[in-house]
């Protein structure tokens, strides 16, 4: 490794914002400014992925050093397979967030700028920390510019949506760093990979679970945690969306993947019916208030509740086509939903509204729209061929696998996502204006289709070949289920040796340390 | 025993800087004059946070063992003295203040953070109540010094009942200790036994000592001045009697803490108190629309964050007291700049005067916002790693239901700092008048703004060096 790279493309953008500010430009250069820095971050990432050995499940690209000693603070980086396509994603939404806002935001253009660079410096933050303290300072680090782009560039309840959105996950993750406090205590380090290789009492996990999980379900988010997510994504402006959906969502079901199940294995095992269920009322509740909706954004945000759905149930079955799946729903959710809200934002430039209503009958006038918007819709609700279609795919084949009445109530959550997605796609397309305007909106121009194409073809990519995605998720999944069905297994060998005693009392007076 | 005189220069340089302000009261009694003879105050100030910084690392004692530079004493006068450049420059523009009595009042608070120094290497329990005290008369006679308004005489009443009630319980528990235990000094009560069981009067004592320090940090159940106090004196008394005295009482209970294990009965009453501190101050903050007020609950629910470490009663514990006590002093001083920049007319402002903050001061918006984020505890800054160190030394003491208290605490108060930053930056301005639309600020407040938000900033990612100055402080102080 020639530079550290993923310091890299966490200082790069943090350095832009900083010039962005400080040196006096206009409008049109500051959106250059930070469009050229998405496309150098994109660049700079570029050896993340011919370096990155497919062949691994550890961390790969570590980059340390001591942060605050004396409490065993490490500034720590490192990806594994999981984190390393959240990473991409992040640093590829950079560029193609600064072009859907080039004519959508008008004012404090900098400011606007500024908040996009550092949700992406946090963003992959997030997913390269490896020390505990350093995850929750990115983690925590994106919410202040995230509420901004709600509360200063969203829509009319902008406050009302702001607010739910910074109270709800703050509150959430103040006891993530209960739950911190408590691992560092036990385990004596902030280390995540030393965490991993650790396996604490059962009780002990019960607690640290519920701490962390309710931060993670929270900004996933799962039913009943998710009420802010609407508001938020109706209210926040299309980048401020697309951001949410593409990368803030997954650091939930991230954290549960990366700390709740290697970490607190037993737990996540006893818990797993109860979170298997909550999965499976998301996917289909999401998809039940997404066919009722007439907001456009509305019904793209509740469908996000039932995509996440499908993660955490991925997650929970705790086999390998579960967790894959997972994975690969993350990646393609964040591609295809934020590529669907970036769509939103282009319809409302033109029509100023995001009723269904207002925006019927485009296929007329707007061909090429309508095509890419019926090419992610179809992707939406996993048409074959398409890149959801693999990810939904793997996890409905590990919930049949798991368990058949898991599988064929999830079913009808798949089929409700058709119904909604082809109800806004057919209406959007073919329906009838209710009153007869011209709506002689201009198609897709060359700006919308730069930051579409990359998108669409990802779709096909992935959907088409997905071995390669698999490949890179595989090892570190593998791993991942591996460190989860050792502890476990372990656990149901000290249990069987002593069968008298209550299970949480007899754990919870043992630590053993070791993979 | 030889005195050394090196040991005391940072109390010596304030103390000449109060009697050069003495001087000053005697020489002009113009009320063009007051501003201009007073204009080296910051520099003065400026020259004393230099001498504490060169001091840093000295060490010995006087006067009979009852005065200890350490370097728990100079990390806290380094404290007090930076704290006091930034009220320095605050302070001395106080519109709320007659001409004729800005020398007297700048006089008053210099001498307060002269007692403040004191308190910090004041090791018998005499000594520290004298310190106590000197700080405490001055801030009585500063507090009412508010133009010809009623809330100030009415702070000003508050603060001295209040404070000659808690000094009362202090020197009546101080006689408890003498009688239970034989001694004043902190360092022979520390190899004592401070069980209920074995010494009643002592732990009496001691706990009714500790209310006068309580009162000072504004600790629950001794917080009932404070809210009024701070709404009823002027913008800029309030900026220093909410930060400076909290240094020293700070200081203090570091050293206290010595006697504090984290299973002794003291200590247990300490952590309740802490809790409902923590509860009481964020619950009622939430409900305040007054932004001195709901600083002044703020205020409250800090003094149960501080007390995490104290109860802790280990070396990083004491270190994460430290380390807090100066943060909290940079964030909240950070706010009470705000506060007095917004509050041109010496009025107090509510939310609703911050609204298009942005716009009018994109500085003072943006060191508002730090300084919000800050006292939630929210990453980068130095709020959350104050925070982060209070909770693991808690946590690892024992006290994981105070740890969880902390927690939830913090969740409340999110709501009340947020609304800080809401109404900057997204609230629009009702003020359309040319007047409204900006804030003129001069070289130095700008200057002041911007270092303490970079100083919070900077405490948050490069905490270990400041850390470990706090740490040094906080060993040596444990049996």
């Amino acid at each position: 490794m020639s530079y550290p790279i993923l310091t890299t493309l966490i200082f790069v953008p943090l350095a832009a914002a900083f010039l962005l500010m400080v040196l006096p430009m206009g409008q049109l250069a500051v959106r250059r400014f930070t469009l050229w820095t998405g496309f150098a971050e994109i660049a700079l990432a570029i050896p993340l992925l011919t370096g990155f050995s497919l062949s691994e499940g550890g961390f790969q690209f570590v980059e340390h050093m001591e942060w605050v000693p004396q409490w065993g603070l490490s500034y720590s980086l490192a990806v594994d397979g999981i984190s390393l396509l959240m990473v991409l994603l992040s640093v590829l939404l950079l560029p193609l967030t600064v072009l859907c806002s080039w004519t959508y935001i008008e004012k404090r253009i900098k400011e606007f700028h500024f908040c996009l660079l550092l949700m992406t410096a946090a963003c992959v933050g997030v997913f390269a920390a490896m020390d505990l303290v350093l995850f929750y300072v990115f983690w925590e680090a994106m919410l202040i510019p995230m509420y901004l782009l709600i509360a200063v560039w969203g829509g009319p309840e902008k406050r009302y949506a702001s607010i739910k959105f910074f109270l709800y996950t703050l509150a959430g993750s103040t006891l993530l760093l209960a739950a911190i406090v408590a691992l560092y205590y036990q385990g004596g380090t902030f280390s995540i990979p030393e965490l991993l290789g650790m396996h604490f009492p059962a009780e002990f996990q019960t607690w640290v679970f519920l701490a962390m999980a309710l931060a993670f379900a929270i900004k996933v988010p799962m039913f009943p945690f998710h009420t802010w997510l609407p508001a938020a994504h109706v209210q926040a402006p299309a980048a401020g969306s697309v951001l949410l959906a593409s990368v803030l969502l997954k650091m939930g079901t991230y954290g549960f993947l990366r700390f709740c199940l290697p970490i607190c294995p037993d737990a996540s095992q006893f818990f797993a019916p109860a979170m298997i269920a909550i999965s499976v009322i998301s996917i289909i509740y999401g998809g039940l208030v997404a066919l009722g909706q007439n907001d456009i954004k509305r019904i793209i945000a509740y469908s996000s509740v039932a995509h996440m759905g499908f993660v955490t149930l991925g997650i929970f079955l705790f086999n390998q086509e579960g967790a894959q799946g997972a994975v690969m729903v993350m990646l393609n959710h964040g591609i295809v939903t934020g590529a669907l809200f970036m769509m939103v934002g282009l319809v409302y430039e033109r029509s100023h509204s995001r009723d269904l209503s207002d925006n019927l009958g485009l296929g007329k006038f707007m061909p090429a729209y309508m095509g890419f918007f019926g090419l992610f819709a179809l992707s939406s609700f996993g048409f074959p061929g398409l890149n959801s279609f693999v990810g939904e795919a793997l996890v409905l084949i590990a919930a049949f696998a798991s368990d058949t009445v898991t599988g064929l109530i999830v079913i009808p959550g798949a089929l409700l996502a058709a119904a909604y997605m082809l109800r806004l796609g057919l209406k959007m397309a073919w329906g009838r204006p209710a009153s007869p305007k011209d709506k002689g909106w201009a198609d897709l121009n060359k700006r919308e289709w730069a930051y579409l194409a990359p998108l669409a073809v990802l779709v096909f990519y992935i959907g088409l070949a997905p071995g390669l995605t698999l490949r890179v998720i595989t090892p570190s999944v593998d791993r991942m289920l591996q460190l989860y069905e050792t502890k476990t297994r372990q656990t149901a060998q000290m249990e069987q040796q002593a069968p008298a005693r209550p299970k949480l009392l007899a754990l919870s007076e043992t630590t053993e340390k070791g993979e | 025993m030889k005195f050394d005189i090196l040991l005391v220069l940072p109390e010596l340089a304030l103390l000449l800087v109060a009697a050069l302000l003495f001087v000053t009261t005697l020489m002009s009694r113009k009320s063009e004059d007051s501003l201009s003879c007073t204009a080296w105050l910051p520099v003065g100030a400026l020259a004393v946070l230099g001498v504490s910084l060169l001091s840093l690392g000295r060490d010995g004692t006087l006067f009979s063992g009852t005065y200890r530079v350490d370097m728990l004493s100079q990390f806290f006068k380094a404290a007090i003295a930076a704290g006091f450049v930034i009220t320095s420059m605050l302070v001395r523009r106080n519109g709320q203040v007659s001409d004729n009595d800005r020398p007297d009042y700048l006089m008053l608070l210099t001498i307060s953070a002269w007692g403040l120094m004191l308190m910090s290497s004041a090791v018998d329990l005499i000594t520290i109540y004298v310190a106590m005290e000197i700080s405490s008369y001055s801030l009585y006679a500063a507090i009412p010094l508010r133009a010809q308004d009623k809330r100030a005489a009415e702070a000003g009443i508050k603060y001295i009942m209040f404070g000659a009630l808690a000094t009362a319980l202090a020197l009546y528990g101080y006689s408890w200790i003498l009688a239970g235990q034989h001694t004043g000094m902190i360092a022979e009560l520390a190899g004592k036994d401070w069980t209920w069981a074995s010494s009643p009067l002592a732990c009496t004592g001691l706990l009714l000592f500790l209310c006068g320090l309580f009162f000072k940090l504004a600790l629950f159940p001794f917080h009932f001045w404070c809210p009024d106090v701070y709404q009823g004196t002027g913008n800029e008394t309030a900026a220093f009697a909410a930060t400076m005295p909290k240094l020293g009482a700070a200081a203090v209970l570091v050293r206290l803490a010595a006697l504090l294990t984290p299973d002794l009965e003291i200590t247990h009453v300490i952590a309740a108190f802490t809790a409902v501190s923590m509860t009481l101050g964020n619950l009622s903050a939430l409900t305040q629309t007054d932004l001195k007020r709901m600083l002044g609950y703020s205020s409250v629910a800090h003094a149960g964050y501080l007390g995490l470490g104290i109860v802790s009663g280990t070396t990083g514990g004491l270190g994460a007291a430290s380390f807090y006590a100066l943060v909290y002093l940079l964030m909240n001083l950070a706010c009470f700049w705000v506060v007095c920049q917004v509050a041109e007319d010496g009025e107090n402002p509510t939310y609703t005067s911050l609204n298009g903050l942005h716009k009018k001061s994109p500085l003072l918006a943006f060191v508002l916002a730090v300084a919000a984020f800050a006292l939630v505890g929210l990453p980068p800054t130095a709020g959350f790693m104050g925070k982060l160190f209070l909770l693991t030394s808690a946590w690892g003491a024992g006290y994981e239901w105070l740890v969880i208290v902390a927690v939830l605490n913090t969740a409340i108060a999110i709501y009340y700092y947020l609304s800080l930053v809401r109404h900057a930056y997204t609230e629009q301005s009702e003020q359309t008048e040319p007047a409204g639309e900006t804030f003129t600020l001069g070289m130095g407040p700008r200057l002041a703004g911007a270092v303490m938000a970079l100083s919070i900033l900077l405490l948050g990612v490069a905490a270990s060096p400041v850390y470990d100055l706090a740490v040094q402080a906080g060993t040596g102080l444990l049996r």
